[in-house]
């Protein structure tokens, strides 16, 4: 479908990735740790690699919860788009096919938030 | 002598007739699709605009009268609250961020309707409807300025009120009630009488005043109840001019009925998304609750709409898809949104706090399926860190919808414990929508949302600090810059030990003990 309109109605996006000074979005999201009561966005060099990603950027956004401690990147299991996604860490967010507004979801099976409430 | 003869005063009907007899001539200059060239690309068809009455027939002077009477009430119990001190008579200065994210989010709104409906007086080709929507245009404005009046008292005492204006294009959250209404203003008249006047005045009005105003009764803030009632009796009429109009739309031609309802749906659901803030309100921000936001929903919802719908089926309508998505959702968007608000609340010009014990029994009583299971364990935990000096305060921004403007707080239909991810590609370009509802309307009008300003994303461009700011100096701080853009003195961070709490406890004790 289309908006309807008088004229023709034809308006750049808001977020092109050039208007983000070298940087891109990204979005990530832990699954099951509704305690962060939403995926974060980021905006990052494409060039950061993603080990970066896990153990700085991301501690320090889900540093808080008691369950990310035990998180064992050698385990997790990511999706993107929703579907399954092997990165690898020692390569760049770039390389590993991630781009502008791209949405990661972090699974760590066996953690399951505070009590077991998926908070 | 010659007796003077004392001239028949004319009813109100005749002196409606009088009123309107000359608005509504026959151009000869220009076409009558050159003078109203709005009202007939969004495909609407109308072959008769005289069968669109105004039901009230309202005259000038008798509006007038009635809302200058309205408004010496008002102002006489708003100098009286002023008098004595009526801001000390509140329940609890908790209260008082209940008001602040009105003064925020809603009074910004009825403005918005103000210019809606007073280009829908051009717009609209009848006499009926344009003297109506004009009449409405002068209320919506009124509101406005009634409510900035009465919360102004609050202004003198307390932090979060001072900078509503600029909060409504700047604030994060306010981002959401307004880009609801300017989706809705930057839509055809047709679309905009569906979306203001009848889906939000009509099927949602209720559940926006009727929990504030009594909430302001139940915590003793007599200001707000006035202001509430002064706009109340103007609420008839809006909601008779909604209902009028979709009942002309439908009734001029079976083809118009498959876009109504497709405006329907969308517009219940973009209202009932934006009134997440106000279940947030009922369940937590209120000291004494009135009722919970699932009774709210299901009376005022549930009973009322479904009844409206019943009334509307005989033309076509059904009850809007959504309505399965938001049985669900009832018991749980309070609580999302308050631990959003909560964890976000050193961005957020209003007090935040976990509830007591006492509170979180309510909630349980009140959410039997869903506050134990799920809320609770979170919450107690918030609070258990908050007394260790360890308050949970996310230092990351969220990931926005791109229709609704709601970070990503809302579960999957069906599983309340995994956030829902919505994705749609347009132009090479990727957009994330919460739910099943923003995606439809994001797909339906990709052209439109793709221009959404999403505060995350405005702030990483670089938008959203205060003129002549550097970002390339050596230790800049960019939250610190965004706060001082949304001109932030001390009205964040959580109500324990804010400055409004320890002036309303001190002022409060200076009325009420010797010492």
């Amino acid at each position: 479908m289309a908006v309807q309109a008088l004229k023709d109605y034809d308006f750049p996006p808001a977020d092109t990735v050039d208007k983000f000074h070298g940087g891109m979005l990204l979005n990530v999201g832990w699954d099951d740790h509704l305690m962060f009561c939403a995926p974060f966005v980021y905006c990052l060099p494409p060039s950061t690699p993603f080990r970066e990603l896990c153990e700085k950027i991301l501690s320090h956004s889900f540093g808080y919860h008691p369950d990310w401690a035990r998180v064992d990147f050698s385990k997790a299991t990511w999706l993107k788009s929703g579907q399954p996604f092997v990165p690898d860490m020692n390569k760049t967010l770039a390389e590993n096919g991630i781009g502008h507004k791209d949405a990661l979801r972090l699974q760590t099976p066996g953690l399951t938030g505070i009590a077991g409430s998926f908070s | 002598m010659d007796m003077q003869v004392a001239k028949k005063k004319l009813s109100l009907k005749e002196k409606y007739k009088l009123l309107t007899r000359d608005l509504g001539w026959d151009t000869t200059y220009h076409t009558k699709d050159e003078v109203f060239p709005y009202v007939k690309y969004e495909g609407i068809k109308v072959h008769d605009w005289d069968k669109w009455e105004d039901p009230f027939r309202l005259t000038m002077d008798s509006y007038w009268k009635y809302q200058a009477e309205k408004e010496r009430k008002f102002y006489a119990i708003i100098d009286a609250h002023a008098q004595n001190n009526g801001h000390l008579h509140i329940t609890d200065a908790r209260y008082l961020s209940a008001l602040k994210i009105f003064l925020q989010a809603i009074s910004p709104g009825e403005y918005a309707a103000g210019k809606g409906f007073a280009r829908m007086g051009r717009e609209f080709p009848g006499v009926g409807t344009q003297v109506a929507c004009q009449m409405q245009s002068i209320d919506e404005i009124r509101h406005a300025q009634t409510q900035i009046h009465a919360l102004s008292n609050y202004n003198k005492f307390y932090n979060g009120f001072h900078a509503f204006a600029d909060a409504r294009d700047r604030m994060w959250y306010c981002t959401l009630p307004r880009s609801f209404f300017d989706d809705a203003l930057s839509a055809g008249p047709f679309e905009f009488m569906i979306a203001i006047g009848f889906s939000f005045e009509y099927v949602l009005t209720n559940l926006l005043f009727v929990p504030f105003m009594s909430g302001a009764a139940y915590n003793g803030d007599m200001a707000t109840v006035t202001f509430g009632f002064s706009a109340q009796s103007d609420e008839a009429r809006h909601m008779t001019l909604g209902l009028e109009c979709i009942k002309f739309m439908l009734e001029q031609d079976p083809d118009n009925l498959p876009i109504v309802q497709k405006w329907i749906d969308k517009w219940c659901w973009r209202g009932i998304r934006v009134l997440s803030l106000v279940g947030m309100m009922m369940d937590y921000m209120l000291p004494k609750r009135v009722m919970s936001w699932k009774e709210a929903w299901e009376i005022y919802f549930e009973q009322n709409g479904g009844a409206l719908f019943n009334d509307l089926a005989r033309y076509g309508i059904k009850v809007p898809d959504c309505v399965a998505q938001c049985t669900e959702d009832k018991e749980h968007i309070s609580h999302q949104a308050w631990a959003t608000f909560y964890q976000y609340g050193g961005a957020a010009a209003f007090h935040t706090w976990m509830p007591n014990d006492d509170e979180m029994d309510w909630l349980s009583a009140k959410y039997p399926n869903t506050f134990d299971k799920y809320y609770r364990p979170r919450f107690t935990y918030w609070r258990e860190q908050a007394e260790k000096g360890n308050r949970f305060y996310s230092n990351t921004l969220p990931m926005l919808c791109q229709v609704c403007q709601i970070p990503h707080i809302f579960t999957e239909p069906g599983d309340p414990t995994k956030t829902c991810y919505r994705e749609s590609e347009y132009k090479g370009e990727k957009y994330h929508t919460c739910s099943d509802g923003c995606k439809g309307i994001f797909d339906n009008e990709p052209e439109k949302y793709i221009q959404a300003w999403l505060p995350p994303h405005q702030i990483y461009q670089g938008n959203c600090f205060p003129e002549g700011t550097d970002p390339t100096v050596e230790g800049f701080d960019p939250l610190a810059k965004v706060l001082e853009w949304y001109h932030f003195d001390q009205d964040n961070l959580d109500f324990e030990g804010s400055r409004d709490q320890k002036n309303f406890d001190m002022w409060r004790g200076m009325a009420t003990k010797n010492t």
